[in-house]
């Protein structure tokens, strides 16, 4: 039973780096930008939503109600104003301009907040746990996954149901054409940016009431998100859950093993997925 | 007044200059087609009228307006489609959603819709679910012509549609203009197959090396001087 036990926390633990994946695949998908500020975009979601249940007294939930539409606006201006100077032929310059940008929103998130840990409080729901055919899950690593595999759902029939999803997956193929067909590559950026950005609040959320968080943790989870992505295959949002699942599954095995072996589990087991299909589990693109 | 007109339109790609003061018009309800030899700024004229090229404002008008400085999107929104040359269908996208991207900045009802496209190419409804890619290059051209047609065009650019393609899938696209035309749109056609364009234009401009070198109804130009102006006069 133990063994089922460590599967079912792993597979829960995936949806929780499904969820910090999802907008990292969003946005490559789509204008192939590799956003490496993405863990400390999700980090400073987390922090919108520590300040306004601190300062407004609102409960967890609400506070990312509160905090989608603002992280929105922003992941917006941000694609608007400095990604799309930075989208072209080279991908160097995506490259350093969001790495200069996780250098900028991890200072100032230490300034601000100082470089205490600090844990968004979730009240009498943080304990409470059911029971799924004899194996105890909490409620909130459930309700994760259960938003991880509803925002995966929306995500593809965005994508595939919608003029907007149409417009993204004509864009990414040949942005010129689209061009002619009256689309605006820049706006629709921005747009796919500020979708990722409503799913960077959705993970921030479940970062911030699972665990201790500070300004300098982004980067290990943009590393899980990459695995994800990666593991899962390019382009795919189902592979994406996947990808995350299967690191889940892989570092709450090495935990169960010794707690030393958690986070190199995970790695390693991306390590092999790689070695066996070098292209992802479920590859959609073909770059 | 003329619904589209280029006055002294020039061109550049960085330092190249393709166009060299292009005068063309086109009156509503009118075909014209443009020929030439590769490299004589067919294509280049195309793209500047459809936005894809920015021009001085001036330079093209539209319906008496100047658009030479509009980018593609608003110059859809204004009632120009383009086929582009090499069709450049999405191919992650299948047949309908192709079709469907034409009509992207649509408002409103108008002539053409899905239906009407189908029954123009009644071949592309049975291919609607298939991706654009597998289909063969006519299909794939009345694809590229319909998802045009999509965004209720009131001229319609075709850039070199019978290239590559056999005679006879040619003739079955052609087949389609007299439709197009009574739809309401006007046409500029861009050809170097010379007798398909003679047969479906009431004028044509030829262009060589960035310039207009002849231009005529079709029944008025002798093959003398059709020759001479695409390829340079002998003399």
């Amino acid at each position: 039973m133990i063994w089922l036990d460590t599967i079912v926390q792993g597979v829960l633990l995936g949806g929780l780096y499904a969820l910090f994946a999802a907008g990292l695949s969003l946005v490559f998908g789509i204008m192939r930008l590799v956003n490496l500020a993405h863990g400390d975009l999700i980090v400073l979601a987390a922090f919108l939503i520590l300040v306004l249940v601190t300062a407004l007294g609102l409960n967890p939930f609400l506070a990312a109600l509160v905090a989608l539409p603002i992280m929105f606006v922003a992941g917006w201006l941000l694609q608007f104003f400095v990604f799309n100077r930075t989208l072209g032929d080279d991908i160097l310059p995506p490259l350093l301009v969001t790495f200069g940008l996780s250098i900028v929103i991890q200072n100032g998130l230490l300034e601000t907040f100082s470089a205490d840990s600090r844990r968004i409080g979730t009240g009498a729901l943080a304990n409470q746990s059911v029971s799924l055919g004899g194996v105890h899950v909490g409620l909130m690593p459930l309700l994760t996954f259960l938003s991880a595999i509803a925002v995966i759902v929306a995500l593809n029939q965005l994508f595939y149901r919608t003029a907007l999803g149409r417009a993204f997956r004509a864009t990414s193929d040949d942005a010129v054409t689209a061009g002619l067909m009256g689309v605006e590559p820049k706006r629709l950026f921005a747009t796919a940016t500020g979708i990722a950005m409503i799913v960077v609040t959705i993970a921030a959320l479940y970062l911030g009431t699972r665990a201790n968080f500070d300004p300098s943790i982004g980067p290990a989870r943009l590393i899980y998100a990459f695995e994800a992505v990666i593991i899962g295959g390019l382009g795919s949002f189902w592979g994406t859950l996947f990808g995350g699942m299967i690191i889940g599954v892989a570092q709450t095995f090495g935990a169960a093993f010794n707690p030393a072996w958690q986070i190199l589990a995970g790695h390693i087991a991306f390590l092999l997925v790689l070695l066996v299909r070098p292209r992802g589990l479920f590859p959609r693109a073909v770059d | 007044m003329a619904l589209l007109e280029t006055i002294g339109l020039t061109a550049f790609y960085s330092d190249f200059q393709a166009l060299y003061g292009v005068d063309i018009a086109l009156d509503a309800g009118e075909t014209i087609a443009i020929i030439g030899a590769n490299g004589a700024g067919k294509t280049t004229l195309m793209r500047s009228i459809a936005g894809a090229l920015a021009n001085e404002a001036g330079m093209i008008r539209f319906e008496g307006e100047p658009i030479g400085n509009l980018p593609a999107p608003r110059i859809v929104e204004r009632g120009i489609a383009m086929v582009p040359e090499g069709r450049k269908l999405f191919p992650s996208l299948t047949v309908e959603e192709n079709l469907l991207m034409g009509a992207y900045r649509r408002k409103g009802k108008g002539e053409w819709t899905l239906d009407t496209v189908y029954e123009l190419f009644p071949v592309l409804r049975e291919r609607r679910r298939q991706a654009s890619t597998s289909l063969s290059g006519g299909q794939q051209q009345m694809v590229a012509i319909g998802r045009a047609l999509m965004s209720n065009p009131r001229l319609l650019l075709c850039d070199e549609i019978s290239l590559g393609l056999a005679p006879v899938v040619i003739r079955d696209i052609y087949a389609a203009f007299p439709k197009i035309r009574q739809g309401g749109a006007s046409v500029v056609v861009v050809e170097q197959d010379i007798g398909q364009a003679l047969k479906v234009a009431s004028r044509v401009y030829c262009l060589m090396e960035g310039r207009v070198t002849l231009t005529g109804a079709p029944q008025e130009l002798s093959r003398d001087a059709i020759r001479d102006a695409y390829f340079g006069a002998a003399a």
